[in-house]
Parts: C-alpha cells; sequence; structure tokens
C-alpha cells in the first residue's frame, strides 16, 4: 500500500459521492452510507459528516448524533491496524481482562488509543462470536483464540512490518 | 450434480479459522490434486459444526469419520491413508476423557449423539455457499408446498399448533405474533430477522447465518407470505462480517433460483430482503431500537405498546423473529406441527442451542430438547470443568440473566423453569464459571456492560445502573460499606420497575441473582475485605514465606515502588502499604517464595 489510509483525497470524495447517490432518497440509507465512508476514510471527520449531510439532504446534527450513537463510527483516524480485544462474558471469564493489561503494556498505550508510529489502534470488542476460543482477540479481519499473555509478543511482531 | 466417493467436510466456523482451517483446506486440495483424486473426492467448507475447542476438525463421509486439531502436516496422511487406502488415522480420532478410548465415528461421540438437531440440522453438514446442497436436503420444500397448498392462515394455525416460542429471549409463542401482524391494520407490512445477537458469549445466531443461511431466508419467505409481506430486512451486527458474506451470496443464489425477488417459484407470490449491518450497540437488538436503527436513526428504544407487530418499521406493522427462530420453522413444516410439538417440555416444545463456554471442557454450539438438565449440558455433553475443578455456577440470558449454582443442575431447562430459578433463558449463552470466579466481580462486569450500553434516553437506566456500578467496584476494591447490600437491593428494585426497555429493566438481574446465591461472598468482600477466589487484586496481599526465600533479592530488584526491603540471604519482606500488586515478585521468584492470599 502506497498511500496512508486516512489521507484524504479526492479520489476518495468521488467514490463517497458514488455511495451517497446509491442511498439518496432510499429510507434509512445514512447508517450504510456511514458504513462505506468510515471503509473510504477510515474515520468520519467533520468535512466527511457535511458532504454525507449535504449529499442525503439531512441535518448534520442528525448525522452527528447518529455517529455518535454506534460505537464502530469513529471520530479519530484509526492505526494501520485495529486490535479488538474482547470483552465478552465468555472471554471475561476465561482472563481477557490480563490480556488487554499485557497489551496495554507491550503496546505503551491505554484501550481507545492509537501507537504513536500509527501501526496499532487497541480497542475494546463486545463478543466476536468465538466464545469456543476465549479469550480471543482480533487484528483487522485476523482472529486469534486461546490467549496467554505470553503469545501476544509473537502475534504483534506480524503485523510490524 | 458430480458424483464423488468421499466427502471432507470441513469445519470453516470461527473457532477452526482461528486455529487454520484455511491453510488445512488449500493442503487437502493440493494433496487431492496431487494423487489425481480430485473427481473422486470433494472437499467442502460448512459452517461450525460445534466442537469449537478441538478445532481444525473435519470429518470424512461417506464414514463419518471426525478427525480433530488436525494440522497442514497431517493432510498427506489422510490422504494416502484414509482416502486411498480406506485406514483410519487413528492418532487425529478423538478420545473419550478419562478413558482415552478412541471414537472413530461423529454420530457416537456423546456431544454429538446426546444432541437433537434442528435448528442446526445443516449446519457442519452442508456447504453454506451451495443453494443446491441446501435443497437436496429438501431445503425450499416447505416453502413451495406452502405456496403451492397454504393458505396464509393455515400456516399461522400449524405454526400456533406447534408450540414454536421466540429463541431470542422472551419466548413469546411465534404464531401468535405471526398472527398478529397478519390482523393489525396497515400496508406494507415487513418482516424482520434479529441477527444482532447482543448477548456477549452466545454465537448460534451467527453459526446459523454463517453455516445454513438459506434456512432464514426460507423462514422468512415463509412468514412474509403468512403475514402478508413483500419486502424484509435482515438486522446482523457489525462484528460478524463472514454472516454477512455468506448471507448475501445466498440471497443472491435464492434470486437466481426463483425463490426471492419476482413471482417466487411461479406461484405469483413476491418477497425480497434486504441486509442491514448494525454499528455497535447492544441495545439495537430490542426490537424497537433495531426498528430504529433499520430506519437510519440513533437505536433508541421506544416504549411498548405499540408493539412492533401493529405499529414497526415506519410505522407499519413489522413481524420480528430471531434467527434461531425462523431456522426452526422449514423443519416444522417439512416435518409437520405434531412431530415438533412432542419434542420438549410442556409449555416450551422443539430443541434450545446452547453456546457453551467458559470454564467447561468442551466448548461450543449444542442443541438439545427443551428440559435437558444443565448437568447433562455441561457434564454429558460438555465434559465437565476442567483441571480437576469445582463447579460453581452457570450464568444464563446473559447481561439481562443470573446464575445457577449446584442446586439446580438437576432442573428441566425450559423458559418457565429457568425464570423460576431467578436466571432466563435468553439467547442460550450458557457460561461455566468454576471456583476460580468472583461472583461479585462478575456481576460487576455484567453491569459495566449494561452501563456502557445504556443509550441514555431514560433516567433509571442511564443514571440508576452507574450507581449500582460504583457500589460493585467498590465493594470490588474493599471500600465496600454494610450497608452496600441493602442499598444495591434498593436501586435495583427501582430500575426493574421503571426502566423504558428490556435493557435497563433487566440489568439488575445479574446482581440480585448473585447476592441470592453468594451472599456470603458479597460479605466476605465489604466484611472481611477478602476475595475467596483471589480474582479482585485490591483485595488480595502478596507475602513472603520466610522458610522458602533464599534472600536472593531478585523480587526487591523487580518491585517497582520498592516496597520489597531485606538483607542478602536473609528472608526478605514486602510492605504491604507501599505495594501496588502488580505480581513482579511472584512471576520472578525463583523459589516459590511469594504467596497471594
Ligand atoms: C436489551 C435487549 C437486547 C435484545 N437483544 C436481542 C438480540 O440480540 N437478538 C434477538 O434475537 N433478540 C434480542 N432481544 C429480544 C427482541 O427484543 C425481540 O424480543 C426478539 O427479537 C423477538 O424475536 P423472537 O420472538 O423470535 O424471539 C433483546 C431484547 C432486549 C430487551
Ligand atoms: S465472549 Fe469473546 S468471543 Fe464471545
Amino acid at each position: 500500500m502506497s498511500e496512508p489510509c486516512c489521507q484524504i483525497t479526492d479520489e476518495k470524495y468521488l467514490k463517497l459521492d458514488e455511495v451517497i447517490n446509491q442511498y439518496k432518497g432510499k429510507a434509512g440509507g445514512l447508517i450504510p452510507v456511514l458504513h462505506q465512508a468510515q471503509l473510504i476514510f477510515g474515520y468520519l471527520p467533520k468535512d466527511v459528516q457535511i458532504r454525507v449531510a449535504e449529499g442525503l439532504g439531512i441535518p448534520l446534527s442528525e448525522v452527528y448524533s447518529v455517529i455518535t450513537f454506534y460505537s464502530l463510527f469513529s471520530l479519530q483516524p484509526r492505526g494501520k491496524h485495529t486490535i479488538g480485544v474482547c470483552l465478552g462474558t465468555a472471554c471475561y471469564v476465561k482472563g481477557a481482562a490480563e490480556i488487554l493489561q499485557a497489551l496495554e503494556e507491550n503496546l505503551g498505550v491505554k484501550v481507545g488509543e492509537s501507537t504513536e508510529d500509527g501501526l496499532f489502534s487497541l480497542m475494546q470488542t463486545r463478543c466476536i462470536g468465538a466464545c469456543g476460543l476465549a479469550p480471543v482477540l482480533t487484528i483487522g479481519e485476523d482472529v486469534y483464540g486461546r490467549l496467554t499473555p505470553e503469545m501476544l509478543p509473537d502475534i504483534l511482531k506480524r503485523y510490524e512490518q | 450434480m458430480e458424483m464423488f466417493r468421499s466427502h471432507v467436510l470441513i469445519c470453516g466456523g470461527a473457532g477452526c479459522l482461528s486455529t487454520g482451517c484455511k491453510a488445512v483446506l488449500a493442503q487437502f486440495l493440493a494433496e487431492l490434486k496431487a494423487h489425481s483424486l480430485e473427481e473422486e473426492v470433494k472437499v467442502v467448507e460448512t459452517g461450525c459444526i460445534g466442537t469449537c475447542d478441538l478445532g481444525p476438525v473435519i470429518v470424512v463421509y461417506p464414514e463419518g469419520v471426525f478427525y480433530q486439531k488436525v494440522k497442514v502436516d497431517d493432510v498427506k496422511e489422510i490422504v494416502e491413508e484414509h482416502l486411498l487406502k480406506g485406514r483410519y488415522v487413528t492418532r487425529l480420532l478423538y478420545e473419550r476423557p478419562v478413558s482415552g478410548e478412541q471414537i472413530p465415528h461423529y454420530g457416537d461421540i456423546d456431544f454429538f449423539r446426546r444432541q437433537k438437531r434442528i435448528a442446526l440440522r445443516n449446519v457442519g453438514l452442508i456447504d453454506p455457499e451451495s443453494i443446491e446442497e441446501y435443497i437436496a436436503q429438501d431445503g425450499y420444500f416447505a416453502l413451495g408446498k406452502i405456496l403451492t397448498e397454504y393458505t396464509p392462515e393455515q400456516v399461522i394455525e400449524e405454526l400456533k399448533a406447534s408450540g414454536l416460542r421466540g429463541r431470542g429471549g422472551a419466548g413469546f409463542p411465534t404464531g401468535l405474533k405471526w398472527e398478529f401482524t397478519r390482523n393489525a391494520p396497515g400496508n406494507p407490512k415487513y418482516v424482520v430477522c434479529n441477527a444482532d445477537e447482543g448477548d456477549p458469549g452466545a454465537f448460534m445466531d451467527r453459526s446459523v447465518l454463517e453455516g445454513d443461511p438459506h434456512s432464514v431466508i426460507e423462514a422468512m419467505a415463509i412468514a412474509a407470505y403468512a403475514i402478508g409481506a413483500k419486502q424484509g430486512y435482515v438486522y446482523v451486527r457489525a462484528e460478524y462480517p463472514l454472516a454477512v458474506e455468506r448471507l448475501s451470496h445466498a440471497m443472491d443464489q435464492a434470486r437466481q433460483y426463483g425463490m426471492l425477488g419476482e413471482n417466487i417459484l411461479n406461484t405469483g407470490f413476491s418477497f425480497d430482503l434486504e441486509i442491514r449491518v448494525g454499528a455497535g450497540a447492544f441495545v439495537c437488538g430490542e426490537e424497537t431500537a433495531l426498528i430504529a436503527s433499520i430506519e437510519g436513526k440513533r437505536g433508541e428504544p421506544n416504549p411498548k405498546p405499540p408493539f412492533p407487530a401493529t405499529s414497526g418499521l415506519w410505522g407499519k406493522p413489522t413481524l420480528i423473529n430471531n434467527v434461531e427462530t425462523y431456522a426452526n420453522i422449514p423443519a416444522i413444516f417439512q416435518r409437520g406441527a405434531e412431530w415438533f410439538a412432542q419434542i420438549g417440555t410442556e409449555k416450551s416444545k422443539g430443541t434450545k442451542v446452547f453456546a457453551l463456554a467458559g470454564k467447561v471442557r468442551n466448548t461450543g454450539l449444542v442443541e438439545v430438547p427443551m428440559g435437558t438438565t444443565l448437568r447433562e449440558i455441561i457434564f454429558d455433553l460438555g465434559g465437565g470443568i476442567p483441571e480437576g475443578k469445582k463447579f460453581k455456577a452457570a450464568q444464563t440470558g446473559g447481561p439481562s440473566g443470573g446464575c445457577l449454582t449446584e442446586k439446580d443442575l438437576d432442573l428441566p431447562i425450559d423458559f418457565e423453569s429457568l425464570k423460576a430459578a431467578g436466571s432466563m433463558m435468553g439467547s442460550g449463552g450458557l457460561i461455566v464459571m468454576d471456583e476460580d470466579n468472583c461472583m461479585v466481580d462478575v456481576a460487576r462486569f455484567f453491569l459495566e456492560f449494561t452501563q456502557d450500553e445504556s443509550c441514555g434516553k431514560c433516567t433509571p437506566c442511564r443514571v440508576g445502573t452507574k450507581r449500582m456500578l460504583e457500589i460493585l467496584t467498590r465493594i470490588t476494591k474493599g471500600e465496600g460499606r454494610e450497608e452496600d447490600l441493602g442499598l444495591l437491593e434498593e436501586l435495583a428494585e427501582n430500575i426493574q420497575a421503571t426502566a423504558l426497555c428490556g435493557l435497563g429493566q433487566s440489568a439488575p438481574n445479574p446482581v440480585l441473582s448473585t447476592i441470592k446465591n453468594f451472599r456470603d461472598e458479597y460479605i466476605a468482600h465489604i466484611r472481611d475485605k477478602e476475595c475467596p477466589a483471589k480474582v479482585c487484586r485490591a483485595l488480595m496481599k502478596y507475602t513472603i514465606t520466610s522458610e522458602l526465600c533464599k534472600g536472593c533479592g531478585l523480587c526487591a530488584r523487580y518491585c517497582p515502588e520498592k516496597a520489597i526491603t531485606g538483607e542478602p540471604k536473609k528472608p526478605y519482606t514486602i510492605d504491604q502499604s507501599l505495594c501496588i500488586k502488580c505480581g513482579n515478585c511472584l512471576d520472578k521468584c525463583p523459589f516459590n517464595a511469594i504467596e497471594l492470599k
């Protein structure tokens, strides 16, 4: 990948306009548009919110209120890899708190923050449905299960290039 | 269809994906090619087979031989021995715990033998990406029969006769819900599938969508015909990208085959589906909030009545059912309401899928008849508690539920009995806890969850759960006060009585249920400042056993707070007032001289 994920280019706006046109006038289109917008830009900065509001013909305040209601929508740029530590019940029972703590120590950030080099964002997630393998974490689309704190450095290393 | 002499089913469920089943699958394809067996043996990636802790698992048919923990390096041997020479690879077979007896055949393994699979009938058995395989299992047969032979009223009567109740949590009779929606004035009407699966610890809906998406599509088309709808929505949580992918693939196939879209099966009936993806809000599993979310709004719940059946999506009559509820429906119409109604207990018919997780040997998905006891599920199917630990509690109903204990082990489980025992069925998450789990901390965990997910619309939930969480947190920190239990109970009662939606109304349940069953544990935290399960760090003390300490000084060197002092070659001591309980000393001591109590 040559271009950093969160740089805002005209090309991205063109893509966003396409998405908006697809949902324009369709009832309930705001959330699907925001999903796509976040895929395109990596997060939902104010300019993107304004574009969405104008494109769909709804007040900016409504767009903002929906974004802030749902935990998956982000107003801040994320790191290249998002680490999601499952804090669902099964994972909690099997010691997810220790995994989270070890990651915070390893990466030197708190949950909800990104590392300075922009490589990792550390998030907590709800149950991802892999409870049989608890405790689990995700990095992007990859799932790691039956974790122990000792396994973490090796896992992180795979994403460090 | 082409004929194959053998099928290799590779589980592609979440568990097996994370242990590398994709690589195993690729290796199978390569090995089969190398042995020119591609025309004779078919490799199929299925949905979750259910034994998540044994992954990657594969089943070889026609023999039905079950191999566990299969690695890429094992594939060659399976191909050469089993598929070429017909000899089982014994080292990969399942072994019965304790006796160590090898059980080659899938159907003979207790975990499978004791299940009755209706909702999961195809999950793990067919390729979820192939509509042909679904049809080969009598899929879309029920839809065809209904569209050509049944009136909508007859469909509803049959469903009522089956006794099916909603699997999303509340157990509302499904046939009745369909009837209300059919009879409600207003047009158009909508059919919605609740695939938000919010209970953290439940994954059956995910498995159905990933392993047998057509059964949900078929059931929704039947529902649409029965209530008079033309459009449906499936609301899937964003955490399940694979489910979205499989479902949307299945919808495309169904359209191609004339099972969705205009003029289904040439009967003049039309119905189509759209997927809506959630965005990370637990409350959106509640039906009125889910509707708000499909409408593109903040997913805040609304007071009921009006119920969605009369005023739902865009104010129109809307039928909402859960994924597992739908998955039962084609089977009911294939085999008849009478067949279904004879399974289960008097008031809860059919089966229930449980997601077995936590401190239990066999984690995974099990589907058992209603009325099965907790003991059978945890000990016979689940294989009991690992590492010789003692069973302490099972949590059902997620953040809205409660815990069951030793005394409930022989209770036949159904909607009524769980309620009477102070818990609830919920979606079927079943988390087993052993002696190492602190029940006060469990209550705190659930409150933290509901507090975090409270949408903030009503005060009892927004503020009340916050106060409860504060009290629980201080108890786990050793700052609990004598009056705290009474305070918790009073707050709980008020929130239950006054919160706007089910989330708030049920939020106090885990607290009340743990207080009821484990009052002593609360008191130990509050009065004696002790955590009997040794979970609450703030209540634990690190001490040095002087007989074992050799005075090497390693612990003192690694103590970040300089809380450990002593002279070389003599026992060291820890100053408790400085100790921050990081545990470094315990990790570093080469002589096991540091004890945590
Ligand atoms: C806070 C809350 C969360 C809920 N979450 C879910 C859920 O994740 N999945 C679900 O099917 N039902 C959930 N429900 C129940 C739904 O409101 C609704 O009763 C259900 O979808 C009806 O389907 P059924 O009759 O087939 O069970 C939830 C209810 C509440 C109060
Ligand atoms: S609780 Fe972590 S995957 Fe379900």
